[in-house]
């Protein structure tokens, strides 16, 4: 009967002592998954982080449901919790249909569907890289203002002197109070490596103390080299009497254009 | 060590002559033996493909999407919901509201199976049946031996914790490391590292345990052999005719939802865990085996009794 | 710093050296950036796009060019770039650049119906020449064409007018600036005397007030934008106003924002003038000594042709208006007559005729023009209260009128591309004048340029089929003998029946007169309006069409033969911007391939034909001028043979490689180990763009228009010249006396252009007396009736369409199209529309959509937001975009003085594709 006993109490022990080991490693792995999401730019409509990792059951229908392919699956090892939809802007943006059609099919409510106006959508914020920035430096470029949908309150720009020159500078600025993190100003921005990009604001946003309210509210040598190494020219031996069998153009051209 | 299911001396009827199955020797004959296994690819590979169709190519019926999402949740033709009953379970958990979608559509799912098909997900629509499938058929043709031997009761503590972590991590802690949604997700919508845990499953299936994941580890399978006691579709037992050849044993990859007792004494496989994947039926000599409902057979076993007790 | 793979391993090397040194790792950094720019060699050259003219430096290494930068020294933009200018080292890289002649070729021989195949050069110009031979018998000199361009460098107009007019006895060359900067020209004319702005881009930084009118800088100018934007922001006095019939982007900087219904540009300008007649603001003391009041016929057309034979049935009724148009209420009150009248367009053959009126005329004909009526007309947003646009234009005539506030007047396409462009010119000038703010610092109409070259090619060179080099003009037998004597030609040589203009020789082609053109440097297929006219005649007509190209674009798919063409820095070029600055560049990097440029192509082609072949007796149908014969060139070929030439000379000869020209050689110090691949293909040892340069700048010296040397624009100090360089020095404000010395002592200001100065006398009804009064010295105060546009919405075409730019792409997209970062940035053309009258068609942004004209419809997606805001009514569609060709529905008519096409206002219809 001891033995009997015994050999119980040993047995559970091992078994809960097994489970526990399991237990962490398995917490481990989805701690890891998780806290890949921090990089995870979300489709409109997604709830708080955790709760949407909680909520999503990664059927995958408000991909589905997207009609420029921009929402993805995170596949197991893409450095997103795996399985969960997420978009990267410099590839394709979200375009913020006005009908938002990916948050009606989510089942679950981790889009919530009481997002009615794209504009209200907060999927990420534009960040500026200001030394990389063109317009920063002092060019003409503004192009991610221009892309923006909702430009002139996510993206203002402003005139700053241009101490050099009587030129002024036209200076982008983010206000995370509109951005809605659609990302066309990522995808657009014409710098080799985006000089704006979406990120998930937890990342960037910082936050005044509760305790204090602004007692005032807001109303009122610049040259860049491209990187060498750009698309090759067209290298090939040319001579000026002999004509070769294919050329560069041919192909565009004889589809001709229609009339 | 894998030893081979032998009738023993007790559940062997005496007076009966144990023939054992022989494989038909027509081509007609043998697609007929095979006809569950043909039904069950259909199906599992039907699904899948209506899932990719529809994912990948818009494919619709009368202008509604045929069937959208993917086994963690869907929608069919727009109308039905449809939701993994254990993945539900385990948001719940997190203690999250849902949206009622989603609760219904759980609820058809888990009604469907508990009520009407028991652990059918297993053998009909789960995609990694395809995979352990093969690892099993190959590990027959190379006859590997076992590595070692696990307890099929891991399943039920491997539930117990993925419910138990869905409440300390605030995530669906099953759903995020499984392999069955990876395999299926990345069929459906595009390949990532997923299939190496397939593969996993495949090395562990063909060289370490037999039916390894299946039958021992994955624990949705185990919610659905829970979920799938009161099922109606069950495998009748035929006492009668059985010579306890116990071929059905051989090919179960449940061996133990074929206890003899037990079904002969209630008429039909009982157990939650039988898969109803129907590799017993086409290969049992005596016919002793078929699918029916639980009242129809119940019926029938009250009539044979009455019949056995009239006295002739 | 990016390192390709290859620089990393070159900069490795240094790391490894360094590093043994000590460095920091940022040390390392710099060390691997001077390590990549080793052996980049730097130069000045200019920026390929818009009429601005910024500056920039050209590194190049191993024949590529490597970096660029926008070049400090430059006074225009002082080491600036827009996104575009950014972006000009990579133009020449694109993937599909043309390195080969192509010809439309079926078993080895041209075929109209056949596909492209690579040929050489000596094949495309034997079939070139054949063709050019066989449509010369057939039709004479009007029976060839050129489509020329302002992005033409200097050199290559040139040479290719020459070649034209003094080869070919052609005048049928017209560029493409004839569809961005003829109806400012007209009016430089018309006013002046004398084409080009008197002031210069310092304006900017002297004003108080800059008034754009159709101009939407923010966005078309960006560098002078920046320079505007800084002067409003370092001086709260200055003042900014926009006038579009769209809320643009030059509204976020504007203080005051007019949104006006199209053409009623004309009726606000008359209200001013009005004003300042009521106010009595009149600087009588400038206008008594330096101006006289004139006006013309008001029954012009609208430029289309007089005939519907060749209109869709749809069309017709806007052809109509050619001949006949029916006065609506606003037109009667402002050309004082009946509404409801239908006016015969009597003056359609001679549109730019105009006379002498007196003050008192001028007075009555601007009083009908009063705020009440000129706020009802012109209004443009249905949602602004009549009472707050009345308020806008009020500050409008205050900001104009009041005393000692400086005002500039910018404007481009808006009032150019107006079928009355030269009038609302005209009239902009008008109010400058009246008030006496003009050829000041500070204080003038500045007409702005599009493209890069369009003052320094098409107007100072005079590649237009009426102009000869340097403001003088085919029909006068005065200036045709001035240019033959500079050119050496015998008396006669130069036809003197003014050639088909850029659109006539489109319908040209369409109705067979034209059966041999060439393209340089500019798209006529993608950028001319009612294309499927002009499309479809070039593939089905009988003709043969050469497009010099860098890139397959639009006119290449539907050329007969394609010539493949060296871009801007693989040659030697100048340009002239807006503000009369020449500036000048050397060869940086070879052509790839078989690419040469233009100017290479049009001298080697000359060397196919000998003078015999032009300089007899010429078939010219229409020839009506005194000491001619009708419709006859004579024969000059006996002046010729007096004069030392043989009929057997070729016209390389004659033109271009004369004994002068051959004296100037090449290699040249000036070119500071820079290579000339024209010089080297050319041969005989000369340099061909030093000589044509010192050639052409004989016909401007000691008339207003003077160049300087050749070395002195590539000297290194030098960012380009103002023109007139008079002793050296570059003139900033024109026909002012203290910085103009061309006017004479004493006289304060002086518009001494000699154009049309000489004018009969009449009233606003018409000419009372024909003899003409000389006006030597006087500029122009013209009166200009509002008139309604030539098609307007109704109930089937319920929308304006307006096309234009977009920032980030040039014109039709050829260049800029290629490089990935701009292509991204603006990867299509879209239509913006106001959002109601989006929901009420049922559309959504991003929508796929039709747009569609009486001529043609493309498909464009929806844009309720982004950069242009629009009115209700109104939609605006860039034009770059080669899969949305706009120009497919836009409508053909010009400004029937300038004849330049108004791409601004047609009616059409929008729907769910």
């Amino acid at each position: 009967m001891e033995k009997k006993r015994r050999d119980f109490l040993l047995k559970t022990a091992q078994g809960a002592a097994l489970a526990a080991c399991g237990g962490l490693i398995w917490t481990h792995l989805l701690r890891q998954e998780a806290s890949a999401a921090a990089l995870a730019l979300r489709p409109p409509g997604a709830l708080p982080e955790n709760d949407f990792a909680a909520q999503c059951i990664k059927c995958g229908q408000c991909t589905n449901a997207c009609p420029y392919d921009t929402l993805k699956m995170a596949t197991a090892g893409s450095n997103m919790p795996v399985g969960t939809p997420y978009f990267e802007p410099r590839k394709v943006p979200c375009y913020m249909c006005p009908d938002i059609p990916c948050v009606p099919p989510c089942p679950t409510g981790a889009l919530t569907k009481s997002l009615k106006d794209i504009n209200k959508a907060r999927m990420g914020l534009a960040v500026i890289d200001e030394e990389n920035c063109l317009s920063w430096l002092g060019l003409r470029c503004e192009v991610c203002y221009r892309v923006c949908p909702v430009k002139g309150k996510a993206i203002t720009v402003e005139n700053h002197p241009r101490k050099i020159s009587k030129h002024a500078m036209f200076v982008p600025l983010v206000h995370a109070e509109h951005c809605t993190g659609c990302g066309l100003c990522e995808q657009a921005c014409p710098t080799q490596e985006a000089a704006i990009r979406i990120i998930n604001p937890s990342l960037v946003q910082g936050k005044i103390g509760e305790h204090y309210r602004l007692g005032w509210t807001r109303e009122d040598a610049i040259t860049q080299d491209f990187a060498a190494g750009a698309a090759p020219a067209p290298a090939q031996p040319s001579s000026p009497d002999v004509a070769p069998k294919e050329a560069p153009g041919m192909d565009t051209l004889n589809k001709g254009i229609e009339y | 060590m894998h030893a081979q299911v032998q009738p023993t001396e007790e559940e062997a009827k005496p007076g009966r002559v144990v023939r054992l199955y022989t494989p038909p020797a027509t081509l007609s004959g043998r697609l007929w033996s095979w006809r569950y296994l043909i039904l069950r690819r259909v199906t599992q590979l039907g699904i899948l493909a209506m899932f990719f169709g529809t994912a990948r190519y818009g494919w619709e019926v009368a202008g509604r999407p045929l069937l959208t999402g993917n086994l963690s949740a869907s929608e069919f033709l727009g109308v039905i919901p449809m939701a993994d009953p254990f993945a539900v379970l385990q948001q719940l958990l997190t203690m999250h509201v849902l949206d009622k979608e989603v609760l219904i559509g759980a609820a058809i799912v888990l009604g469907f199976y508990a009520l009407i098909a028991g652990r059918t997900f297993c053998a009909w629509v789960c995609p990694v049946n395809l995979v352990t499938d093969a690892a099993g058929w190959l590990r027959a043709k190379l006859r590997v031996p076992d590595f070692c031997s696990l307890s099929r009761n891991i399943r039920y503590w491997l539930l117990v914790l993925a419910l138990i972590l869905s409440v300390l991590t605030g995530v669906a802690a099953f759903e995020w490391v499984s392999p069955i949604s990876m395999l299926h997700r990345e069929i459906v919508f595009g390949i990532g590292l997923g299939l190496t845990a397939i593969a996993g499953i495949f090395l562990l299936d063909l060289l370490v345990v037999k039916h390894g994941w299946c039958g021992h580890l994955c624990p949705l399978g185990a919610f659905y052999s829970l979920v799938g006691r009161i099922a109606q579709l069950r495998v009748r037992f035929d006492d009668s005719s059985c010579t306890r050849c116990a071929e059905c044993v051989r090919v179960c990859p449940e061996p133990k939802v074929l206890d003899f007792k037990l079904a002969a004494e209630n008429g039909l496989v009982a157990s939650g865990e039988c898969t109803n994947c129907a590799r017993c039926i086409p290969i049992c000599p005596e016919n002793s085996l078929s699918f029916n409902f639980r009242p129809l057979i119940k019926q029938h076993n009250s009539t044979a009794t009455q019949q056995a007790r009239r006295p002739s | 710093m990016h390192l390709s793979r290859r620089e990393f391993l070159k900069s490795a090397v240094a790391a490894s050296t360094a590093s043994t040194m000590g460095m920091s790792l940022s040390e390392l950094a710099e060390a691997a950036a001077s390590e990549l720019e080793k052996g980049w060699k730097w130069d000045k050259a200019v920026c390929r796009f818009c009429g601005t003219g910024c500056g920039i430096m050209c590194a190049t290494k191993d024949g590529r060019i490597v970096a660029t930068k926008g070049d400090p020294k430059a006074p225009v933009n002082k080491g600036l770039n827009c996104i575009k200018g950014y972006f000009n080292g990579k133009i020449l890289y694109g993937q599909d650049r043309l390195t080969q002649p192509l010809m439309r070729m079926t078993d080895g021989k041209f075929d109209k119906k056949g596909k492209f195949v690579p040929v050489t050069w000596e094949q495309a110009f034997d079939e070139m020449e054949k063709q050019f031979r066989k449509t010369y018998a057939e039709k004479g000199p009007s029976g060839v064409a050129c489509f020329g361009s302002g992005q033409w460098t200097i050199h290559e107009g040139y040479a290719m007018n020459k070649l034209f007019k003094a080869g070919f006895r052609s005048n049928n060359i017209d560029p493409n600036a004839r569809n961005c900067m003829a109806s400012a020209v007209a009016a430089f004319y018309s006013v002046f005397g004398a084409d080009e702005p008197a002031g210069n881009y310092d304006d900017i930084e002297y004003t108080d007030t800059m008034i754009l009118w159709g101009a939407n800088m923010a966005e078309m100018h960006p560098i002078l934008w920046s320079r505007i934007s800084d002067r409003r922001l370092s001086n709260k006095n200055v003042r900014i106003v926009n006038l579009s019939t769209y809320r643009n982007m030059s509204s976020d900087l504007a203080d005051l924002e007019i949104l006006f219904k199209p053409n009623t540009d004309l009726a606000i300008q008359n209200y001013i003038a009005r004003e300042i007649i009521a106010r009595d603001a009149v600087n009588k003391d400038f206008v008594e000594k330096h101006c006289v009041f004139a006006t013309g016929p008001y029954d012009i057309g609208y430029g289309m042709r007089n005939t519907d034979k060749f209109a869709y049935p749809a069309e017709k009724d806007t052809q109509a208006k050619e001949l006949k148009v029916k006065l609506d209420k606003y037109e009667a009150v402002a050309q004082r007559k009946a509404e409801g009248e239908v006016v015969d367009q009597k003056n359609t053959a001679d549109p730019a005729k105009h006379w002498m009126i007196s003050f008192d005329d001028f007075k009555k004909a601007v009083e009908p023009y009063t705020l009440d009526f000129v706020a009802e007309l012109a209004k443009g947003d249905e949602d602004e209260s009549l009472a707050s646009f009345k308020g806008k234009l009020q500050q409008l005539a205050d900001f104009y009128i009041e005393k000692d506030r400086k005002v500039v007047s910018f404007w481009t396409m808006g009032f150019n591309q107006h079928q009355r462009g030269t009038w609302v010119n005209e009239q902009c000038y008008m109010n400058h004048l009246l008030l006496g703010k003009q050829s000041q610092p500070g204080n003038g109409a500045f007409s702005l340029t599009g493209q890069p070259s369009a003052c320094g090619t098409a107007r100072e060179v005079g590649t237009f089929c009426h102009r000869l080099p340097a403001d003088t003009l085919i029909p006068n037998p005065k200036h045709r003998a001035n240019a033959e004597g500079k050119w050496k030609l015998p008396a006669k040589t130069i036809n003197p029946k003014i050639g088909s203009f850029y659109a006539k020789i489109l319908r040209d082609l369409e109705d067979g007169q034209v059966k041999w053109a060439w393209v340089q440097v500019n798209n006529p297929w993608h950028t001319h309006p009612n294309a499927n006219h002009w499309l479809k005649a070039a593939r089905e007509n009988d003709n043969f069409i050469i497009v010099s190209e860098a890139y397959p674009g639009v006119s290449a798919k539907i050329a007969d033969l394609i010539l493949p063409t060296a871009m801007i820095f693989e040659k030697w070029g100048a340009f002239g911007n807006a503000e009369r600055r020449t500036q000048q560049w050397r060869q940086q990097v070879p052509p790839p391939g078989q690419a040469r440029a233009d100017v290479w192509q049009t001298i080697e082609f000359s060397k196919r034909f000998k003078v015999k072949d032009f300089w007899g007796e010429q078939k010219l149908p229409g020839l009506k001028a005194d000491g001619y014969e009708d419709n006859k060139l004579p024969s000059v070929m006996d002046e010729a043979v007096k004069m030392g030439y043989s009929p057997e000379d070729s016209l390389y000869k004659v033109l271009f490689a004369t004994p002068d020209n051959l004296k100037v050689k090449w290699p040249d110090a000036v070119a500071k180990g820079h290579d000339n691949h024209v010089a080297a293909l050319l041969g005989d040892g000369w340099f061909p763009e030093k000589a044509l340069w010192q050639e052409y700048v004989q016909f401007g010296r000691g008339k207003g228009k003077d160049l300087a040397d050749f070395d002195i624009y590539h000297g290194d100090n030098i960012r380009g010249m103002k023109w007139p360089v008079v002793d050296g020095k570059e003139v900033a404000w024109r026909f002012n006396e203290q910085y103009d010395p061309y006017v004479k002592k004493g006289a304060g200001f002086e518009f001494y252009g000699d154009l049309f100065k000489a004018i009969p006398t009449g009233n606003l009804d018409g000419i009372t007396d024909p003899k003409p009064v000389p006006l030597a010295g006087k500029a122009k105060i013209f009166y200009r009736p509002y008139a309604a546009p030539a098609e307007q919405p109704d109930t089937n075409y319920d929308l304006w369409l307006c096309t234009g730019r977009v920032l980030e792409h040039w014109h039709s997209g050829t260049m800029t199209r290629r490089v990935p970062e701009l292509h991204r940035a603006v990867p299509a053309a879209v239509m913006w529309i106001h959002p109601a009258d989006a929901k009420s068609r049922g559309l959504q942004r991003n929508d796929l959509v039709w747009i569609e004209s009486r001529r043609g419809k493309v498909k464009v997606r929806v844009e309720t937001g982004g950069r242009n805001k629009m009115v209700k009514g109104y939609v605006y569609v860039p034009f770059f975009d080669e899969g949305v060709l706009i120009n497919r529905v836009t409508l053909d008519t010009t400004c029937p003085i300038s004849k330049e096409s108004d791409y601004k206002k047609c009616a059409v219809k929008v729907y769910k594709a």
